[in-house]
């Protein structure tokens, strides 16, 4: 009964066109507790604030905590498929979160939308058409150091935790650096001391040092690496100098030069509208995470007005043509469904009190991933 | 004792009917509710065996749940991908082969680690376990080979001779029965010879000694049992997530196993399945509820321990009993 | 040049080997005394980091801060021993192990509650800002020598006070014979709660000594707990000069191993693979340490009592 009265629905819905909201359920497992609270709070309060602008009140958001745990994410992402029912899956942070719960939602044809973290297996063999990531391939802003290093740098000192995602790091960088390498060195995940690291560096004659420390371990080293005064240039991902951990990391940052998709001073419309909505909403700057939330929002209400979520073909085929206003000025969906997007090299400047970031260059223009053509979707 | 005895017949049939009840009214979510509850209840029974009977407080069986689960995981994967592991040996996908590989995989360990670690006692045994778990929970998320940190991943679970294992309620009758199956061998256990004479070393060591029985290798001989009944629920937590990663070999896992018990009621016969259930039904209920489901979880687990000794059963059936 | 390099490691070593001891003086203290498993240190460890992190930023002053989180670790500490730990002396360390699991979760979201879920920004102070020449050409921060100087002078002051005041011997008493000390009318009660207090206070300092190093975030105390675990049990439970030794083997062998490890292993492999083994066997390497050690010394290297 209950089937044939949503077929009818549908059918009407289809006939009028998608112009009536139908109700949309989306599931957001993002981290809300412990050390990397910070991220996905931005995740969340920026997709909030997308979903509020548009005035769209159809769409129902569930939000809830995985505590950067795996196992919970998992559960909780059958809770939501089973329970709740969502038609929409978003929000998780890290790589190995994603690994967990990705692969076995969209073989239960469920849709999910990455709003960060794409690790290289799921843009490579195991693509798949449910899973549209719009943040990043991790490797994507490694990557563009390489590339920017080339320039003004002859040997490099690279160093990057002792997990996938720090290996994939320091290959992504190698694999458009040129130059010579002068150390590398894999951390512990989690550490708070880099003094031995350090004085690695110091006894080497690197003349740049590239670094991917995400959360509190980047706070830690960035702040040792000025206090001991060895004064070579550095450099990372912009995961390290994003908003969220500037403020922790005071004038030691400034001066450092990082990559990424987008900067809060990038110049177009969307941004602009974005950047200033936000602090309104919450009195503080955006970070990046909270950029690629807003986009998935943005990108998930284009697709809603051009096709009904439950029919997941035309659903499927709305999304990937990205129709959305990016406040990152342009973006596409690669054959993996991962962006093609410029990527920028940002410095970290200090504008009155707050320290932030400023776009001083293009490492990469509609630059894909190295992964695309692995993937058969 | 008979109320204990109500308490553990009220739930079994609570842990039985919920979930096929919420089944049939189309909600099958609490069926894997319901089976994670009998897997992490399954991994502390297991656990109970060397921390409730014989009194070692192991603080590293996350080695053992991990050990399970990569088991399963890289069984699973092989097979999956159809490439042989080391000396031509094929993975697999039936859940029977898989738990007894993980049986004896985690049955050697245990024996290596045991070996060393029961030459302490007291918190010199909790943090030396700790110290065995940490290496292959470090060893585990720098090894590239099966996805580091990021985990294994597999589709499909494993399969069971004449059980469609993709229905949950049929995966849960699988983990009831063995879960079943180590309460029956937790009991027997407990009142064997086998089972006095480990009591008998956590309560008089020189009594023992004085019938000549050494209890070192009593105390042996429940580790590696303990560790190997872990070992088969770390395999079907693999299965319930279709995911394995170095998570499950953490410190958090083995406290997190170490308050299922204390939580259900230390040296009790269903303890871990209380615990287990109380545990996973208040981080269920808690984190829909609120985003600060931590806390007040810490608060409840406070009010345990302070208010009601003996765990949950303890305030059923009254004063503990130490056998 | 590489001799050098090795004095500069060995010096950090011995810093991260006295900021372990600051965390694991209070923790063996507590448990020589009171016989109390505490998990919760770590959360103390995070107290003193937030209280002086938010009093620097207040008044600019780091050093108000220092005694702003020896105060918020204190009081916390008192506190925490008066309303829940005081009921788990007389119980086994099983209920004591969940009871301060649970406080770990309240207090970790009871920071989070007050301070938001972004790090703090917390800078050592202009005084111990710079570096300072070391023999053969290198350089060594000012800050970090500051950080051993303290640890030093924390294991005196801790040694002083329990061999030759008052207070000591109360405690040297309650951790041989309790139930003597309270029948000499000795309040007992309160005599807990100051140990415990102190303990805390010790916590507290390492976290604002260390916040200013690294980053000061929730969740921060769990990963040194641990370490601090290793620390006690290899210097041997109760002991303080065994929290001591235990601590600067733990920071030295860590420290080199990570830095040695690598460049050994690269002579048999390639430099990126060297450096990946390197670092995974590195992470191991306390662990391995500890293992031995106890597997020689059940008791660890300075048995309570002797």
């Amino acid at each position: 009964m209950k089937k044939t009265l949503a077929a009818c629905a549908l059918a009407i819905l289809a006939s009028t066109g998608a112009a009536v909201a139908e109700p949309v359920k989306i599931g957001m497992i993002t981290t809300l507790s412990g050390g990397g609270a910070g991220l996905g709070i931005d995740v969340r309060d920026a997709f909030e604030l997308a979903i509020k602008k548009s005035g769209n009140a159809e769409i129902e958001i569930i939000v809830e905590d995985d505590a950067q745990k795996p196992e919970l994410a998992v559960q909780i992402a059958d809770k939501m498929v089973q329970s709740d029912k969502v038609d929409l899956l978003t929000g998780i942070i890290w790589s190995n979160l994603a690994m967990a719960v990705v692969p076995s939602v969209t073989a239960q044809d469920i849709i999910y939308l990455s709003p960060n973290a794409g690790p290289s297996p799921l843009a490579g063999a195991q693509c798949n058409k449910n899973y549209f990531n719009v943040a990043y391939q991790n490797d994507n802003f490694h990557e563009a150091m390489g590339e920017y290093a080339n320039a003004d740098y002859k040997k490099m000192f690279i160093l990057a935790p002792n997990y996938p995602a720090g290996k994939d790091s320091l290959t992504g960088f190698k694999r458009y650096y040129k130059g010579e390498i002068a150390g590398e060195v894999y951390t512990q995940l989690g550490q708070t001391d880099y003094a031995a690291e350090i004085a690695q560096i110091r006894a080497s004659d690197a003349d740049g040092v590239f670094i991917f420390l995400p959360g509190g371990m980047g706070i830690a080293f960035t702040k040792q690496y000025a206090q001991s005064g060895v004064g070579t240039p550095l450099m990372g991902p912009g995961f390290s100098f994003s908003q969220d951990v500037l403020g922790a990391i005071g004038d030691a940052a400034l001066g450092v030069r990082n990559s990424a998709s987008w900067a809060k001073d990038l110049d177009n419309a969307a941004n602009k509208d974005f950047v200033a909505a936000f602090q309104a909403e919450y009195n503080r700057l955006p970070s990046i995470y909270a950029a690629q939330a807003y986009d998935t929002a943005n990108l998930i209400l284009s697709a809603l007005a051009k096709a009904g979520v439950k029919d997941k073909d035309a659903f499927r085929a709305a999304l990937k043509e990205a129709d959305f206003a990016t406040v990152r000025g342009k973006f596409r969906f690669n054959s993996n469904q991962h962006p093609i997007q410029d990527i920028y090299v940002r410095e970290v400047v200090k504008e009155g009190d707050v320290i932030t970031n400023r776009i001083i260059g293009t490492a990469f223009t509609d630059h894909g991933d190295a992964y695309a053509k692995d993937c058969k979707i | 004792m008979a109320r204990e005895t109500a308490f553990n017949i009220v739930l079994s049939v609570l842990l039985v009917a919920a979930p096929v009840a919420t089944s049939l009214l189309g909600e099958p979510f609490y069926v894997t509710l319901a089976t994670r509850i009998a897997i992490l209840a399954l991994a502390a029974v297991g656990l109970n065996m060397a921390l409730g009977l014989g009194g070692l407080v192991s603080f590293g069986h996350a080695a053992f749940f991990g050990l399970g689960g990569y088991v399963a995981g890289i069984l699973a994967v092989h097979a999956f991908n159809m490439e042989p592991m080391f000396a031509g040996i094929p993975g697999t996908k039936l859940m029977p082969v898989i738990w007894l590989v993980a049986i004896v995989a985690c049955a050697l360990l245990a024996f290596v680690i045991g070996a060393i670690s029961l030459r302490t006692s007291g918190v010199y045994f909790i943090m030396i376990t700790l110290a065995f778990a940490q290496m292959a929970f470090y060893f585990a998320i720098s090894w590239p080979a099966y996805g580091g940190e990021d985990g294994l991943s597999f589709f499909v679970r494993n399969n069971f001779p004449g059980i469609d294992t993709l229905r949950p309620l049929s995966f849960l009758a699988i983990c009831y029965g063995l879960l079943g199956l180590s309460l029956v061998f937790f009991h027997r256990l407990q009142h064997s010879r086998f089972g006095s004479a480990l009591q008998a070393a956590r309560q008089n060591e020189t009594r023992l000694a004085a019938v000549g029985i050494r209890p070192f290798h009593v105390r042996l001989a429940a580790f590696v049992i303990s560790a190997a009944v872990t070992g088969v629920a770390g395999a079907l937590f693999a299965d319930l997530n279709r995911f394995v990663s170095p998570s499950m070999l953490s410190w958090q896992m083995s406290g997190e196993l170490i308050v299922l018990i204390i939580l259900g009621g230390v040296g009790r016969l269903y303890g871990p399945v209380a615990g287990a259930t109380l545990y996973v039904l208040l981080e269920f209920a808690l984190g829909g509820i609120t985003e600060r489901w931590q806390f007040f979880l810490g608060l409840i687990l406070l009010g345990v321990v302070l208010f009601a000794r003996g765990g949950v059963i303890g305030v059923f059936a009254g004063r503990p009993r130490h056998g | 040049m590489q001799a050098t390099l090795f004095l500069e490691q060995l010096l950090n070593g011995l810093q991260f080997g006295f900021m372990l001891f600051l965390m694991a003086a209070g923790l063996t203290l507590i448990f020589g005394v009171m016989g109390l498993i505490n998990l919760a240190h770590g959360s103390l460890y995070m107290i003193g980091a937030f209280a002086c992190a938010a009093v620097a930023a207040a008044t600019g002053s780091f050093w108000l801060g220092l005694m702003a989180s020896l105060a918020a670790a204190a009081a916390a500490g008192a506190l925490i021993e008066v309303v829940v730990i005081r009921r788990l002396y007389q119980r086994d360390h099983l209920d004591q192990v969940l009871a301060t699991f649970a406080l770990i979760l309240i207090l970790s979201e009871a920071t989070r509650w007050l301070f938001g879920s972004l790090p703090l920004y917390l800078d050592i102070p202009p005084l111990l800002q710079g570096t300072v020449p070391l023999p053969g050409g290198s350089r060594y921060q000012l800050y970090r020598l500051a950080l051993i100087g303290a640890g030093a002078a924390v294991a005196i002051g801790l040694y002083l006070l329990i061999a030759r005041t008052r207070m000591g011997m109360r405690i040297r008493a309650g951790e041989s014979d309790r139930e003597m000390i309270a029948a000499l009318g000795v309040d007992i009660r309160s005599l807990y709660t100051i140990v415990f207090a102190l303990g805390a206070a010790l916590a507290g300092f390492a976290g604002a000594m260390v916040g200013a190093l690294q980053s000061v975030q929730i969740g921060m105390g769990e990963p040194v707990l641990i370490l601090a675990f290793v620390v006690i049990v290899i210097g041997g439970i109760g002991s303080i000069r065994g929290a001591l030794v235990g601590a600067l083997l733990v920071g030295v062998v860590d420290t080199l191993g990570r830095f040695l490890l690598p460049a050994l292993l690269s002579t048999f492999v390639s430099p990126s693979a060297a450096a990946s083994t390197g670092a995974a066997l590195a992470s191991m390497l306390i662990y391995v340490v500890m293992a031995l050690i106890l597997a020689i010394r059940p008791q660890g290297l300075f048995p309570a009592g002797s």
